[in-house]
């Protein structure tokens, strides 16, 4: 699973261009489902018919990663940027940037009297052009970058930019080619615009009208040196979400998710987030309201390059997956 | 009578119509698009609803082009015992554009002042400070709360007293271009006919929410969806080039991103392609901040394809903005090429 990891986390996609991360997804998968496409936002949806006896579940992680978008080319040939996303100008400083078309750049400041006055309308980008001639020819305003940064493999955890949201896909992606017939119409939404504002998911959930919902995404973590505290470690197994910003997990959904763990013996342990929210934020306000969960994988240092996951929490969340899936669900 | 974006522009500017207030406005756009539609339709939040049936047939699909006819204003909030009225603001003003400027107040359009206390009165301390509009009045000239409450009323609209005038080369000035160049660019646009389903929506609220988009979007439902703005615009002394959002008389700008939606990047990749044929100067809108229509038009149901388009307004949000009407008529021809191919079916949704 490391090398799907890798491939989905290395690929280049901010909120607003997801199309290279959707055309892996969708080969990925492609065999395995019944049925797939590409809504008007650009939502991937991908159906797995139950046998008739099941309820229809919409099951959502978000393909867009945050990122960097271009709003000013000067005379020298530096670009001026906007975040897309949450970018933290502290985190940005010293790293490089990829462009959708393979165009790599390094990210500057101006001189500055105190690194506390550090803003991202101080920063640029330098893809090494010399004129805004030379770099028009490779960028424009409005194009959008992310970091670029590769996987590094440190045995039972792994760590590398855009953890949030691929390795939920990737944890999907496991998923549905490990469900060998459920009695549920499974909608499996690989969503886009997560990141500024759950814009996929929204849309996608009004098309789907799910009975439940549930979204996949990471989550943080309070076992680090000095860190927020928060009950919720590396390596504890999935995360079941009890509420953050954007929702208060629905007790029926809670409780299933729960209790299927507990019937597996898979590792689980429950998530309490004071801020952050998640695509099941959107879903469970669609239309008329639909009982809505999240499943996270814990990992450390997220909206960085060195989002850092633990390959047993991605197993449990696998599992925790197929196992809902499997068994009639009485919501 | 043909349309002619700049013509009504004058009219639609002086109009008060702060949001939740856009009566006056409504009326002067129904008087002007109401022979140019096949239906004109006011919906329960106060949204205008102009639609223009497509003249292909079969199956046709639906086109929704919002501006807002809301502007930025105050609201009276209390009359004091001097005769001297408190108010809130109505979307976002900033607190130092509203000291010492001329009002009109209410739907009878009562003169005012917005009063503060004269230099010579100020301690030296106090003239560093920004006012804030909760220290400020507006001042009618009565002298007690019965005089006053003769004539005003408890949420009364205040809008900003500001004469529309030609100056400069070719600039104009006047209130609330944010948002009434969009309208005179729709009303524009909906005199020609086209083979879709066209809905010209003139929304209400957008300053306090873009809330008459979400509803309008809902009940239209369209296939894709243009908001059209008069966007702010920054290239004036001590803002750096990046800084600028916009420049004046640099053209239409196309929007990428803001607060509230990510532009559909075919639907601007086709805009930049149908200028650069028609020889029609655009820009792009290089800031990220703000949001307007186009984001509840996109989200709203399943979904669909969304635009910007912007005329570059200097001065939004405060008592006088100003365009440069080669701006403003370059967005009516790059929107009229736009509708024009969607027509041909030359824009891929």
């Amino acid at each position: 699973m490391k090398a799907l990891i890798k491939s989905f986390v290395e690929t280049y996609g901010p909120a607003g261009s997801e199309e290279q991360i959707r055309s892996l997804i969708e080969a990925e998968i492609s065999g395995h489902v019944d049925e797939v496409r590409t809504d008007a936002l650009g939502n991937l949806i991908a159906v797995k018919k139950g046998d008739g006896s099941g309820i229809k579940v919409m099951l959502a992680a978000h393909m867009d990663e945050i990122g960097l978008i271009v709003t000013h080319i000067d005379d020298k040939g530096f670009l001026r940027f906007n975040s897309v996303g949450g970018v933290s100008p502290h985190v940005l400083l010293g790293q490089r940037v990829i462009f959708g078309n393979g165009v790599v750049g390094a990210v500057g400041a101006e001189k500055l009297d105190h690194i506390k006055d550090l803003r991202l309308d101080k920063m640029y980008i330098d893809i090494g052009a010399d004129s805004k001639g030379e770099a028009e020819e490779r960028v424009r305003v409005g194009h959008t970058c992310a970091i670029h940064r590769f996987m590094d493999d440190l045995g039972s955890r792994v760590v590398s930019k855009a953890m949030d949201d691929r390795i939920a896909c990737a944890v999907l992606v496991e998923a549905l080619k490990r469900i060998d017939g459920t009695p549920h119409d499974v909608y499996f939404v690989f969503t886009v615009q997560e990141e500024v504002g759950l814009r996929g998911a929204r849309t996608a959930a009004y098309s789907i009208d799910p009975d439940l919902g549930i979204a996949i995404d990471v989550t943080r973590t309070g076992d680090t040196p000095e860190s927020i505290t928060m009950d919720v470690r590396l390596g504890g197994g999935a995360a079941i979400k009890v509420k953050d910003s954007s929702m208060i997990t629905h007790p029926k959904v809670k409780r299933l998710l729960a209790d299927t763990a507990e019937a597996g013996g898979i590792p689980y342990q429950f998530e309490v987030l004071e801020h952050g929210g998640t695509d099941a934020g959107a879903i469970h306000l669609s239309r008329q309201g639909v009982p809505s969960g999240t499943i996270s994988i814990p990992c450390r240092y997220i909206h960085t390059p060195t989002e850092m996951i633990d390959m047993g929490d991605v197993k449990a969340c696998v599992d925790l997956v197929v196992a809902v899936l499997s068994e009639p669900i009485d919501i | 009578m043909a349309i002619k974006a700049l013509d009504i522009l004058p009219k639609l500017s002086e109009a008060p119509g702060i949001s939740g207030r856009e009566e006056e406005v409504r009326n002067i756009l129904r008087e002007i698009v109401g022979d140019h539609v096949d239906e004109l339709k006011g919906d329960t939040l106060g949204n205008l609803i102009a639609y223009k049936q497509g003249t292909a047939s079969g199956d046709r699909i639906k086109v929704m082009i919002a501006a807002h006819m809301d502007e930025v204003g105050l609201m009276v909030s209390a009359i004091e015992k001097n005769g001297l009225l408190k108010f809130k603001k109505v979307g976002g003003i900033d607190d130092r554009v509203l000291v010492s400027k001329t009002v009109f107040v209410g739907p009878q359009r009562l003169p005012g002042v917005i009063g503060a206390k004269a230099i010579h009165l100020q301690k030296p301390a106090e003239r560093k400070k920004v006012i804030e509009y909760k220290q400020l009045y507006i001042d009618l000239g009565f002298t007690s709360k019965e005089e006053a409450e003769k004539k005003v009323s408890l949420g009364d609209p205040v809008v900003f007293a500001t004469e529309f005038a030609n100056f400069g080369k070719g600039l104009v000035k006047g209130k609330a271009f944010d948002d009434r160049v969009g309208c005179a660019l729709l009303a524009q646009v909906l005199q020609d006919s086209y083979p879709f389903d066209l809905y010209g929506v003139f929304t209400v609220q957008e300053e306090v929410g873009l809330r008459g988009a979400v509803v309008s979007a809902y009940a239209v439902e369209p296939d894709i969806g243009i908001a059209l703005e008069g966007t702010t615009c920054a290239d004036i002394p001590e803002s750096k080039p990046h800084g600028h959002a916009t420049t004046l008389g640099g053209g239409p700008a196309i929007s990428l991103m803001d607060r509230t939606s990510i532009g559909n990047k075919r639907l601007i990749e086709t805009l930049m392609r149908l200028a650069e044929r028609e020889g029609i100067p655009y820009q792009f809108r290089r800031t990220t901040a703000g949001g307007n229509d186009a984001g509840p038009i996109h989200m709203s149901k399943a979904g669909r394809p969304a635009v910007t388009l912007s005329v570059p307004c200097r001065y939004i949000h405060s008592p006088v903005s100003v365009i440069d009407t080669e701006d403003l008529a370059n967005a009516g021809r790059l929107l009229k090429v736009f509708l024009d191919e969607l027509g041909k079916g030359g824009v891929e949704l």
